[in-house]
Formats: C-alpha cells, structure tokens, sequence
C-alpha cells in the first residue's frame, strides 16, 4: 500500500497516493480531464502545471504527466496560455532578424530577467535561445529550443510578454528550410522516381505470386 | 536509482555487457518466427476476440473492445438534430488534428478548397507528436523504392494492399522533400546527408530523424502551417456521427462540444476520417504509448455509414513500453534506442534476441522470456526485460545518447535513472492500429461516395504488422493526397439532402441481431477516474 500524501487542486484539498503523477493524482480524486491532458508522455505540452510546495517561496513549473506529487503541494494546471501566433508565408519569409523585428519585436524589450529559463519544463535554456534570435542566430536559437514541447509556461512568467516558444518556432522552420545544408541524394531520388527509374521494379512486385514475395523477402540482404 | 530489488540483475547485465556489445545474435527464420507469434502474441489469444454480428464486416473477428463499440448505440437519435440550417459549411471537412488531418488541410487548402479541421482534442495532440524514432524513405543511393517495398510487405505479413504500400514507398522521398521545405529539421550531416539508421525488420538504413523528436518535429510544423494559413481550427469538438445525403454520400458530420455537449452540424462536399488509432481502448489490458485521445473513434464513424474495415483484429504491441518506473508504466521507448545499438536482455544478462526483429516478432519474443521461460525480471507492477542502454555510449561513443535521444534519457532522468549507465526495463505496450477502414490510393473509402479516411485509421497500408517508421511516412503520404483528392472531388459533388436515416437502419440491425446494448459510441475519451 503507497503512502498517501495531501494535495490541493485548484485550492482543494484531497488525499492521494504518494506515488501518482500529478494528471493521474487529479483522475484519482476524481476528475475527467478534457483540457490539460495530451499525450500523456512529456512530448505535447498540454498539461502545463504551476505548483508550490506549502512554505516554500519558489512557484514551481513542470508537465502534470511527467511529475510526482509531494505532500502539501499547491496545483493550478495551465492547460491554455494566450500567446501570440503570428502569420506569415514560409515561401517568403525573410531569414536575416529583420524577420524577428517585423514579427516578434517584443523580444528586443526582454529585460533579462531569466525567468523563463527558471521556469521552462524541459530544462531549456530559454533566455539564451532569445538571445539567439535577437541577433538572427537561427541554427543556434534552433538547436537550443529544439526539445520545446510549446506549454507556454515560460511565457506565462514573462514580464516583457514574449511568446517564446512561438519564436522558437518561425526559428526552427527558417533553419530546416533556408539554413540548413540541402540534401543532394534526396533531390535525386525525387527526380529518379519522377522519370520513372523504378516503375519496372515496381510493377514486378506487384505481380509476384505471393510465395516468391516470401522468398525475395527471406533472403534479402540487410545492410550492417 | 534502481533499489536493492534490482541490483542483483544490473549486475549480471553489467557483468555481461562487453560480451554482448560483441555478439551478433542470430535471426529467426521464417517457421520460428510463425510459430513464436502464434503462441505468444496477443492478435492470436482467440478469446480476446468477437465475431461481429452485423455491418459490412459482418462475420469478422475484433477485439472484444472495439466489437463493443462497432455495435454500440449512437451518441445522438436521428430526429434529435436540426440539419436544416447547419452551423458550419466547407467544401472539405477533416475530422482529427494530427499528423495525418493537418497533411490533408494543407494540401486541401493548396488546391483551393475551403476546408476546416475539427478535433476534439487541440490540434496536435496525436499520436503523431509521440512519434519519436524517425521516418523511413529510400532516398539513399544503395537502397529503392523496390527494396522498401519488400521490407514492409515482408514484415506485413505479405497482406498489405499493393497499391496502397506501392504508394507508400514511391512517394516517400518526396513526402520527406515536402516536409524539409515546410522547415522540418532533419537530422542530416554537414555536406546535408541524412543521417539514417535501421529499424526492426529493415534491409537498408533508411530511418530519417529528428533526434528523438521525430514525430513532434513534424507536428509542431504542420500545426505552425495551418495555422499560417489560417484554416478554420474548431478544436475541443469531436465529431459524433456522420452525416449522409439522400444519395448515400457522404455530406458532413454531427460536432459535439466537448465542454459543453453542444451539438453542431457542419455540412460539408467531402469529408476525410483522420482520428487516428485505438492505444485507449487499452485491448486485452495493455497499457499503451498513445495520446488520451486515440479510441478508435474513425471506425466507429466509418461503420455505422457502412464502410468497410479491413484488418481491424490486428494490433501492434510495441515491443518496448517502458516497464518501470510505474509513473510511465506504458510509454514508449522508442525503436531508435535499438536502432543506436542496445540489445534486449533477459534477467540474467542473456541476450535472447536479435534486437532488430519486426515489432510483432520482437513483443512475442519478450513475452515468452517472461513468462514461459522465467527470464524476466519483477518490476513491482509485472515483468520486464532488460534494454540495455549503456552499449549505445559504448559503441557510438559518450553523448552519443544526449545527441541522438534526449527525449529518452529526459523521460528516465525524471524519476532518477540515467539511461547512460543504467539499463531500463520494457515490456510491451498498445502502439498501433494495423487495421482500419479500407480505401482505394486516392485514398476514397471503397464503398462509402465522398468519404476519404487518412493515417492510422486507415487499414490495408502495411499489412498486419507495421515497420517502424512507416507510419510518420503513411500519415504524411495518404493525408497529403486525401488532401488533394478530397479537394478534387468537392468541385463536382453537390449535396443533396442532408439526412441521418443510417442511425435508424443501423438501430434496425441491432434489433434483428438481437444486440441489446446500453453502449454509446464513439468512445472519444477514456475514463480514468477512480471507481469508488
């Protein structure tokens, strides 16, 4: 039998087992969560929680799935957090920092305070991908933010209201697209299916009685 | 930290592990691998399944789960809405906000077509986000379109639909050329060479990734183009039921806000299912590694209108689920963890297994060394097996897991185990649905008029066992050219009345088969609270 352990969802309190995560803790007292619940896996940034432990000074953030309650532990889920989404055209976009200054100029007045680093439930160092992004760094704010799952706690403790994982964001699509080195084999490939290179393999397979598939498949070669 | 408990098996494991770093065990052959999975994996325990009594699979066996569904009540009578003056009206209606539904948007909305996306959950909360060990395309020079198609019709079962999986492999490259323009970050070298790497039951390194973010690199960035492109999201709505016109085709669905229950009717000139698969229907008590929302929900809809299912009674166990700690008892620890070198082992530090056996093959191996055998190891919430993370650093060098999979060693290091140096345990968990409703390449279910279905609620692609890799590749491919044909075909489709008489025909069925039941379907959440 798990140790039980005091809890307060939304100020009330309830008693569960010491061992939950805090999403399950909430289906244990009893909720049929709708909002504040995805993947249930850490990848999906729907259960975005704030807590503090009683006496404690510090408000913690975490994932509601990926996190075990502790006694007295203070819970306000944030299942939904307005950021700014801007839109813009990929095709077009420009892919110097005067695309940050056109779309998010907001990250110019970060005060560097360093709150959404403290906060961020993945670890990130989510100041200094901001930095990247001030000064059109995008491989750099790209590969820092990379682990983002979106849950907006970071933006939510912002005092200069920057979205952040929004920047993080148009960062990464402009370093895949524009930055990133083009990849030679697969624009071949491409064009060798285009002009129909294999449609004769193909058109073989397709008619292949079924116990030479299963030969063929048997005694293929696999590549070490 | 693993307790006492466990220290006794670390150590054979460590004690073994040089030893079998360097072994290359043998793979099965054909017979060992048909009798293995006729004794030991769960689509063959004959008492899981039922016989479906009416609809137009009538006579086949399903998991006793989904048979419960497929013959369930509907959520609304047909006289209890008001389709006369419905609230929403599109030319391409997309039921589901994954990898698959967000596909089709796009492409939908590059043709031309008005088009919405409902989803009762947020857009992006799929189990496409969860996807984290890659896409597989033969864009390689030492590989083909042809050689990945004998892969995965071989690792199918030989059951796939040809022309379906002939789709598959032919459109792969660019499908992976589609997302790099979108701005997905593969992970590639510096001269732009795609790092690849095997995947159970493949012939060539043909896996493409993004670290072990795969999935939710690919979903974030549909989701950022949808929105770009500012097509309608109505989210926290799930459709309840199809509607048909007085011709059979179908015209729209019933919406229900999840919040408040509020029905809606949108009306639509051609509707895709993408509601994606069944890891919440928990069959035969499996925990599982997919979103909250993944009931099955597609086929159920798709049904009850009367188009056919197509594999339905096959699942994919995931090899893998982590076993322990029981906070993520069920998650997934993906296939790449294998893919970068560690090997399964029993409790007392054997390697039973080549760790590159299909995912079918793979799951009966670990539950017959549990079980049968007594290899396995008490986690205090079942058995397991060992996946022994520590070769990854061995063989590919230190960082090498920080590097390739952060997401995994992040998973672990919350509840004190650092994948590094210590092994983990699996057992395997509810992954994919094999099955789904049956539809011709364009993606057209092949008896419903208008109604087009892409992504896991799809059966027929991959046969009766599914590759790793081929299913971020499937929702990309079929939700794209859904997409396009859907968009296609509302040009020329005028509505005629809306009607929902199918729920009526459907109740006629129950009656005639002697059906009694209290059961209202779609499932569309799981219920997780506690039984008082």
């Amino acid at each position: 039998m798990n140790k039980m352990v005091n809890i307060f969802l939304v100020g009330k309190k309830y008693e569960v087992p010491e061992n939950l995560t805090i999403m399950s803790a909430m289906e244990y007292a009893g909720y049929q969560l709708v909002r504040g619940c995805g993947c249930r896996n850490g990848f999906c940034g729907a259960c975005a929680t704030i807590y503090r432990i009683k006496g404690d000074r510090e408000l913690k953030a975490c994932l509601a799935c990926q996190t075990k309650v502790e006694d007295n532990m203070y819970i306000a889920t944030l299942p939904f957090f307005p950021l700014v989404k801007q839109v813009y055209d990929i095709e077009t976009v420009k892919t110097t920092e005067a695309v940050m200054m056109q779309l998010y100029p907001e990250i110019y007045a970060c005060v560097g305070c360093n709150a959404c680093t403290k906060a961020c439930t993945q670890g990130l160092n989510v100041m200094q991908y901001i930095a990247y992004a001030q000064r059109g760094d995008f491989e750099k704010c790209a590969e820092e933010s990379f682990d983002c799952v979106m849950c907006g706690v970071c933006s939510s403790r912002c005092p200069a209201g920057i979205s952040h994982p929004q920047v993080a964001m148009l960062a990464r699509r402009i370093n895949g697209k524009y930055l990133a080195p083009g990849c030679g084999h697969l624009e071949d490939r491409v064009k060798e299916i285009k002009d129909g290179s294999f449609n004769d393999l193909i058109e073989a397979l397709m008619q292949k009685p079924i116990e030479e598939m299963k030969e063929l498949y048997n005694t293929r070669e696999i590549e070490k | 930290m693993y307790s006492e408990n466990f220290q006794k098996s670390i150590a054979a494991v460590e004690a073994a592990r040089e030893k079998n770093i360097a072994l290359e065990p043998e793979r099965m052959t054909a017979k060992q691998k048909e009798d293995l999975l006729a004794a030991y994996h769960p689509d063959y325990k004959t008492d899981e399944f039922d016989v479906l009594k009416i609809g137009p699979n009538k006579g086949d066996k399903v998991p006793v789960e989904l048979a419960e569904m497929l013959q369930a009540n509907s959520r609304i009578t047909a006289d209890s809405v008001d389709l006369s003056n419905p609230d929403y009206e599109t030319d391409v209606l997309i039921i589901g906000g994954g990898g698959a539904g967000s596909s089709a948007a796009i492409e939908a909305h590059e043709a031309g077509a008005d088009v919405m996306i409902v989803t009762k959950l947020r857009i992006g909360d799929a189990n496409t986000m969860m996807a984290e060990g890659g896409i597989q395309a033969a864009d390689k020079p030492n590989d083909s379109p042809a050689i990945h198609f004998v892969d995965a019709f071989g690792g199918g079962h030989f059951a796939a639909k040809r022309d379906l999986l002939k789709k598959l492999v032919c459109d792969a490259p660019e499908a992976i050329q589609w997302l790099s323009n979108l701005g997905v970050e593969f992970d590639k070298d510096e001269e732009g060479t795609m790092v690849t790497t095997h995947g159970g039951g493949t012939s060539r390194k043909r896996m493409h990734a993004a670290k072990d973010y795969s999935g939710a690199e690919i979903m974030r960035t549909l989701r950022d183009e949808v929105l770009n492109r500012e097509i309608p999201v109505v989210d926290f709505t799930a459709a309840i039921e199809l509607i048909l016109d007085e011709n059979g085709n179908a015209a729209g669905a019933v919406l229900m806000n999840m919040e408040t229950k509020e029905l809606l009717v949108a009306k639509a000139k051609t509707v895709i299912i993408a509601t994606g698969g069944a890891g919440r229907m928990h069959y035969q008590g499996f925990p599982t590694s997919n979103h909250y929302g993944a009931t099955a929900d597609g086929l159920v809809l798709g049904y009850r209108v009367g188009a056919k299912l197509l594999y339905a009674e096959t699942l994919q166990y995931h090899p893998t689920g982590a076993a322990y700690p029981e906070q993520i008892f069920g998650a997934l620890v993906t296939e790449k963890v294998r893919s970068l070198g560690a090997k399964l082992v029993n409790g007392n530090g054997e390697v039973f297994m080549h760790p590159l056996e299909t995912r079918d093959v793979a799951a009966a191996s670990i539950i017959r060394e549990c079980n049968d055998r007594g290899n396995g190891v008490e986690t205090g919430n079942g058995l397991g097996v060992w996946l022994d993370t520590p070769m990854i650093e061995k063989i590919g060098g230190e960082g090498t897991i920080e590097k390739r999979i952060p997401a995994m060693m992040r998973m672990f290091e919350k509840y004190g185990i650092d994948i590094r140096k210590e092994p983990i345990l699996v057992y395997p968990t509810l992954h994919y649905q094999n099955g789904g409703l049956d539809i011709t390449p364009d993606g057209m279910t092949t008896n419903v008029e208008n109604l087009f279905v892409a992504g896991e609620a799809v059966g027929g692609i991959h046969g009766k066992n599914r590759l790793m890799g081929n299913s971020l590749l499937d929702i990309i491919v079929f939700g794209r050219s859904a997409g396009k044909s859907a968009a296609a075909k509302s040009k020329n489709v005028k509505v005629g009345k809306l009607t929902l008489d199918h729920i009526n025909a459907f109740a006629a069925e129950q009656e005639k088969a002697g059906i009694k039941t209290e059961k209202v379907s779609p499932c569309l959440l799981p219920d997780y609270t506690r039984r008082k």
